[in-house]
């Protein structure tokens, strides 16, 4: 027997595979059935966002911004809006920014149903997925009803929002928003306490602090190992800073406070919903300056200064002064920042993003080593990993 | 009425530019501050040194490495600029850091201080082609394997060089050189228009 010889396996993980998460390839380097080295491949998803960004006005840049997290839509706009906004240095209407506010919160709740849901899947449980499933398709409907689609919105503005809210969008988001709590308790009853879901994520995936500052973790993520950081609460953006909501962290940083903690945001942003729609102002949704807001038609019609600014406004854009800034957001995923650097022209000059995923999962190597294949899922799954992000 | 982050960035950016300068002699690092945040430029050979004393040193506490960027500028001398973003949480800060180099200089890396740097800066290898010495795992990140060039450099084209289709006769993808029914455009819409007024003209004219 002790002239056998042992030697680790590769195996290859993904591109496709349905606990990926899209199309991840990793390839892992096993000993027997323990993980010992995770190499993720990433890039299957490039499409070359920010080298098209630098080819489009500001206002053709927006949907680009739909399509990196497709599960977050709108909180990577406000990210690219804030940027744009602040080096025009404007003032956006208040009303525009409770919008913001409570569209940003409705992208937190399908986000992290759709990871909540997703990570039960993983790990065996169905049910919960269908019961969020049939939430997202409300939620989404609420996106319809403001942008006129129900995943890549575009509906954020420099300046503000495309559109003021349709009449009785908001007594049906309250509606919708008294039988939620509801449905995060049933969710809660399936996976809280489950036996079988704390087996495979109860110290699965530990991160500590150290570790989660040192790999540029953020969002949940930070979170989850006890570091209290939120930007909503610390460099506060719209109008959270008059919003009363509480930030959950864990204590462990397992898969399971991750989980718990996530369930908790969902809680803390029906609750800044509630509190947008009862002081929801009224007044304009966008800033009211030609340089940035097509005219109206009855203008067009009777003025020609009025069609040239929206022929202007639709092929040369606004022109944003020269400068650079960083943006951030606090998007469900983590910290989505947009690295803006203007040369004064009508098109971005530079347009990093900075998208929360993409240090998640570089850290996916250290979080999995010497953990079982079946627990890589539960890890790939609590970094709520997706590669629109993180390929870019 | 509460302070608003500004404002104490505001505050404490002037504390922060002595203390660097201070230490590293200003002529070795420039420090500016606009639209509320604080950008150091600094010289290739103190980088380590001022980025190691920005994250351990107790009243910065730069212990999160936020973003590394990379920049293209084809007229300058020092083409790339780098661009590193560092967060403190616990003193909530930001801090901009960005450095110059020529396109065949290389940039000493990041990866002992921080270790979210390593795939930022297999990034910036990717896209523009910048070396990083003593990267441990310096590969391509998000383009294709075997790839060629570093598409975000402002020389390289938006459409690319090549193509990629599944050939029915060799029963596999392959490449080939781009071909597009029509040649990508680019209008020059700028102009020295500033604007219209016609709003105001209007109210003018109601009013007379």
């Amino acid at each position: 027997m002790s002239d056998v010889e042992l030697k680790n396996m590769t195996l290859n993980f993904g591109p496709q595979h349905p606990a990926a998460h899209g199309v991840l390839r990793l390839v892992l380097e096993m000993d027997g059935e323990v993980v010992e080295r995770t190499d993720p491949h990433i890039g299957l998803l490039h499409r070359g966002t920010e080298k098209l960004i630098e080819n489009k006005t500001y206002m053709q840049a927006i949907p680009y911004f739909d399509r990196l997290d497709y599960v977050s839509p709108m909180c990577q706009e406000h990210a690219f809006v804030l940027s744009a906004e602040k080096l025009l240095k404007l003032e956006v209407p208040k009303r525009a920014l409770h919008i913001r506010v409570l569209f940003d919160e409705i992208t937190r709740i399908l986000n992290h149903s759709l990871q909540i849901a997703a990570q039960g899947l993983d790990l065996g449980a169905t049910t919960p997925f269908l019961w969020l499933f049939e939430e997202r398709e409300k939620l989404m409907g609420f996106y319809e009803q403001v942008s006129g689609s129900r995943l890549h919105a575009a509906y954020y503005r420099v300046g503000g929002v495309h559109q003021d809210l349709p009449l009785n969008l908001i007594e049906e988001i309250e509606e919708w928003l008294a039988g939620f709590g509801k449905i995060v308790d049933d969710i809660e009853t399936l996976l809280s306490d489950n036996r079988i879901f704390k087996q495979r994520t109860v110290d699965v995936g530990v991160v500590s602090p150290e570790e989660a500052l040192s790999w540029g973790f953020s969002g949940p993520m930070l979170r989850g190992s006890g570091i209290a950081w939120d930007l909503r609460k610390s460099q506060p953006y719209a109008v959270y800073d008059q919003m009363d909501f509480d930030i959950p962290i864990g204590k462990n940083g397992d898969c399971y406070d991750r989980y718990l903690l996530r369930v908790e945001e969902m809680k803390q942003s029906s609750k800044i919903i509630r509190q947008v729609l009862d002081n929801m102002p009224n007044g304009d949704v966008i800033v009211r300056d030609s340089r940035l807001y097509p005219p109206k038609r009855d203008d067009m019609k009777e003025s020609m200064e009025a069609l040239i600014n929206h022929f202007k406004l639709f092929t040369e854009g606004v022109r944003v002064p020269a400068g650079e800034v960083y943006t951030a957001v606090e998007a469900p995923k983590g910290e989505f920042g947009v690295f803006l650097v203007s040369d004064g022209s009508s098109k971005p000059y530079r347009c990093k993003i900075r998208a929360p995923g993409f240090p998640h999962l570089q850290g996916l190597d250290f979080m999995t080593k010497g953990h079982m294949l079946a627990d890589l899922v539960a890890c790939i799954a609590t970094l709520d990993v997706v590669f629109g992000e993180i390929d870019r | 009425m509460v302070k608003t982050y500004q404002e104490e960035y505001k505050k404490r950016h002037l504390e922060i530019e002595k203390k660097l300068s201070d230490r590293f002699g200003a002529r070795s690092l420039q420090t500016t501050y606009n639209n509320d945040e604080l950008t150091v430029t600094l010289n290739k050979p103190i980088l380590i040194k001022v980025l190691n004393f920005l994250r351990d040193d107790k009243d910065f506490q730069f212990k999160q490495l936020v973003d590394i960027c990379g920049v293209d500028y084809p007229d300058r001398i020092d083409r790339f600029e780098i661009v590193y973003h560092l967060l403190s949480v616990s003193l909530n800060q930001r801090i901009r850091v960005k450095l110059s180099v020529t396109d065949d200089e290389t940039v000493p890396s990041l990866v002992t201080l921080y270790d979210a740097a390593n795939w930022y800066e297999r990034e910036i290898w990717d896209m523009f082609g910048v070396i990083f010495t003593d990267h441990p795992d310096l590969r391509r990140i998000l383009t294709d394997y075997g790839f060629q060039g570093h598409p975000l450099r402002k020389d390289f084209p938006l459409s690319g060089f090549i193509q990629v289709k599944y050939d029915d006769s060799e029963k596999k993808v392959v490449n080939e050189k781009v071909n597009l029914v029509q040649d990508f455009r680019k209008f020059d819409f700028e102009s020295p228009w500033e604007g219209p007024e016609y709003q105001d003209q209007k109210k003018n004219m109601e009013n007379k």
